[in-house]
């Protein structure tokens, strides 16, 4: 177990915040049923309310389920201001409305609250506070409430992404927002950066980097930057990927002939190799209960997905007919799983049943790679491409509702979702 | 049984390398031939003794790349002398190091890709061997999809991407 640091470190790890990093975003189609809300911008401080209402709309509007009713100039902040029957006319079914301060520390304070129009209700009554320059994180909290307690499904705005950026040589490690906004500089280098792998708890990402001339296995917390490398054996060393208790990593290796899953611990200890199939087995990803692997192999011709017990036993293959698939991810229910399928000339986000064995295309098909679940299973986040770029994409769990983030340069490329915080 | 057809390949492989070295050295003295006739054999040997064949841009090691068909990781039947020529020339040279540089086209996914050019450098680096080249001179890795050469999204570009590279330390 090397660890890397000193001026080698301060060299590659460059922790920097970019603002507005996201150029655009393209949402397409909607929701089978859209709840009507009226989100009222907050008082106080204006750029505060500003900021915040900007990104509750946003988080809200990407995710398909919500049309925003018009407020025709209204404007309150208190319970009493409120009239029921007043937003029942504009056909809202629910409201928010609150407010927000500076406090002197520099804190963001902000009291939000949720109305049930219909039922004349409180939902919600919260104070939310952020540290100072965190107003994006204080609408991302308010729209995880609102979108909790409408939907009744858990909010995944607060979460956080990472993606490769690629220009031209150059490759960053990225970590942001889900919308794609407070970019976080990982790593930037001049070699290829591969496959960001969250740990469970979201405090390190497990990723490949070809620093040291080949792909080699890396885990760096996201507090101190610390890092270390997992795997850097000769061959290729790569996919990592953590088990749900992040006691344990699946990751593949070439050393002993083609690319074959191993576990291993998150410090390096007990490597022990998995697949003895001489083809080419990897993309390990393990299934919410810990019990399964699902991975890519070649060993029938093309590339398919396979099944395996983490602890050794029948692999069983899960995908047929045309075309290849790669890249499979366990739904967070474990009642299925989501891969990239190809087919003449074009790639899609496929999902498929465990029971049915029925596979599902959400996407029309392009350049749709990688895909990863928002923790709450109702998302899904792809690389695609537009405009000659690679970008980030969504598409809910339903094929409803789409979505493309164009990053401000370059392709993104590998992007995965992160936990819940 | 695994390890008696692995053995198979090897006789078989080991036996295309036996009935090609033949005709690999009644090549070469046609074409020296040709170039120093009137001088005859003294003049052939002063010259291979004077320059490395492997500066020589109008010799078959000239050729540092082998292609491949998508999905595929074999060396193709084209491509086999020029991968057999660097062996010959490695086996000759033992103190000469090569570094195999597997890549692929962008279709798959990067993580399988990394795989397949893993596959296609240590394929070459088998034959290699075959040829007489020692382990120790060769070093394989793959950049599977992630360093093209070409950045189209076309045939054209993806048969230059599906290459492994056979790169001599200096």
């Amino acid at each position: 177990m090397r660890v890397i640091q000193s001026i080698f470190g301060l060299l590659l790890l460059i922790q920097a915040s970019v603002a507005s990093a996201v150029l655009d975003i393209e949402i397409i189609g909607a929701g089978e049923k859209q709840i009507p809300v009226a989100i009222v911008p907050m008082g106080g401080d204006a750029k505060l309310s500003q900021t915040i209402h900007e990104v509750v709309v946003g988080d809200l509007m990407r995710s398909g389920l919500f049309r925003m009713v018009d407020l025709a100039g209204k404007f309150l902040t208190e319970p009493s201001q409120v009239s029921y029957a007043d937003w029942q006319v504009r056909g809202a079914d629910a409201l928010a409305i609150g407010t927000v301060a500076m406090q002197p520390s520099g804190r963001i304070e902000a009291r939000f609250r949720l109305f049930d129009v219909v039922k004349q209700a409180e939902l919600v009554g919260q104070s939310v506070t952020a540290a100072e320059g965190q107003a994006r994180a204080v609408g991302h909290r308010i729209a995880d409430m609102i979108y909790e307690k409408l939907t009744g499904d858990k909010g995944v705005f607060g979460s956080r992404i990472a993606y490769v950026n690629r220009r031209g040589q150059n490759f960053r490690l990225i970590v942001a927002d889900s919308d794609g906004y407070n970019e976080q500089v990982v790593l930037a280098q001049n070699e290829p950066i591969m496959s960001p792998s969250w740990s469970p708890d979201g405090s390190h990402l497990a990723y490949v980097s070809f620093e040291t001339g080949h792909a080699a296995v890396f885990v760096q917390s996201l507090y101190t930057n610390q890092r270390k490398v997992l795997a850097d054996f000769r061959g290729s060393n790569s996919a990592p990927a953590w088990s749900p208790d992040g006691k344990q990593m699946a990751i593949v290796l070439t050393r002993d002939g083609s690319s074959q899953i191993y576990l291993v611990r998150p410090d390096g200890s007990n490597l022990r190799r998995i697949t003895f199939s001489g083809a080419i087995d990897t993309e390990p990803h393990f299934s919410p209960d810990g019990q399964y692997l699902l991975f890519t192999s070649d060993r029938g011709g093309s590339a398919q997905i396979y099944r395996m017990p983490v602890e050794g036993g029948p692999e069983q293959r899960l995908t047929f007919g045309e075309g290849s698939n790669y890249s499979p991810r366990h739904n967070p229910d474990g009642n299925g799983f989501i891969f990239a399928h190809r087919n003449n000339g074009k790639f899609y986000i496929a999902m498929q049943d465990f029971q049915t064995g029925q596979m599902e295309l959400l996407t029309e098909g392009g350049w749709e790679k990688k895909p990863s679940f928002a923790p709450n299973g109702k998302l899904i986040l792809f690389a695609s491409e537009a405009k000659g770029r690679g970008i980030l994409a969504t598409v809910s769990s339903d094929g409803r509702v789409k979505q493309h983030m164009f990053t401000q340069s370059g392709d993104a490329r590998e992007p995965v979702w992160g936990p819940n915080p | 049984m695994k390890k008696l057809v692995i053995s198979l390949v090897l006789v078989n492989l080991l036996a295309a390398c036996a009935s090609n070295k033949p005709a690999e050295t009644t090549a070469a003295p046609t074409d020296s031939s040709a170039k120093a006739s009137a001088s005859k054999t003294g003049a052939a040997s002063a010259t291979q003794v004077a320059g490395d064949p492997l500066n020589d841009p109008a010799s078959i090691l000239a050729k540092r790349s082998v292609y491949y068909p998508f999905d595929v990781d074999a060396v193709q039947d084209a491509d086999k002398p020029v991968v057999q020529a660097h062996g010959k020339y490695l086996a000759s040279n033992p103190n000469r190091k090569v570094r195999l540089e597997g890549n692929c086209d962008e279709r798959g996914s990067n993580e399988y890709n990394l795989g397949l050019g893993q596959r296609r450098a240590d394929g070459v680096k088998k034959m290699l061997e075959l040829g007489g080249a020692k382990s120790a001179q060769l070093d394989s890795v793959s950049y599977g999809e992630e360093k093209p050469v070409a950045s189209g999204h076309e045939e054209a570009s993806w048969s230059q991407n599906r290459r492994t590279d056979i790169k001599y330390a200096k």
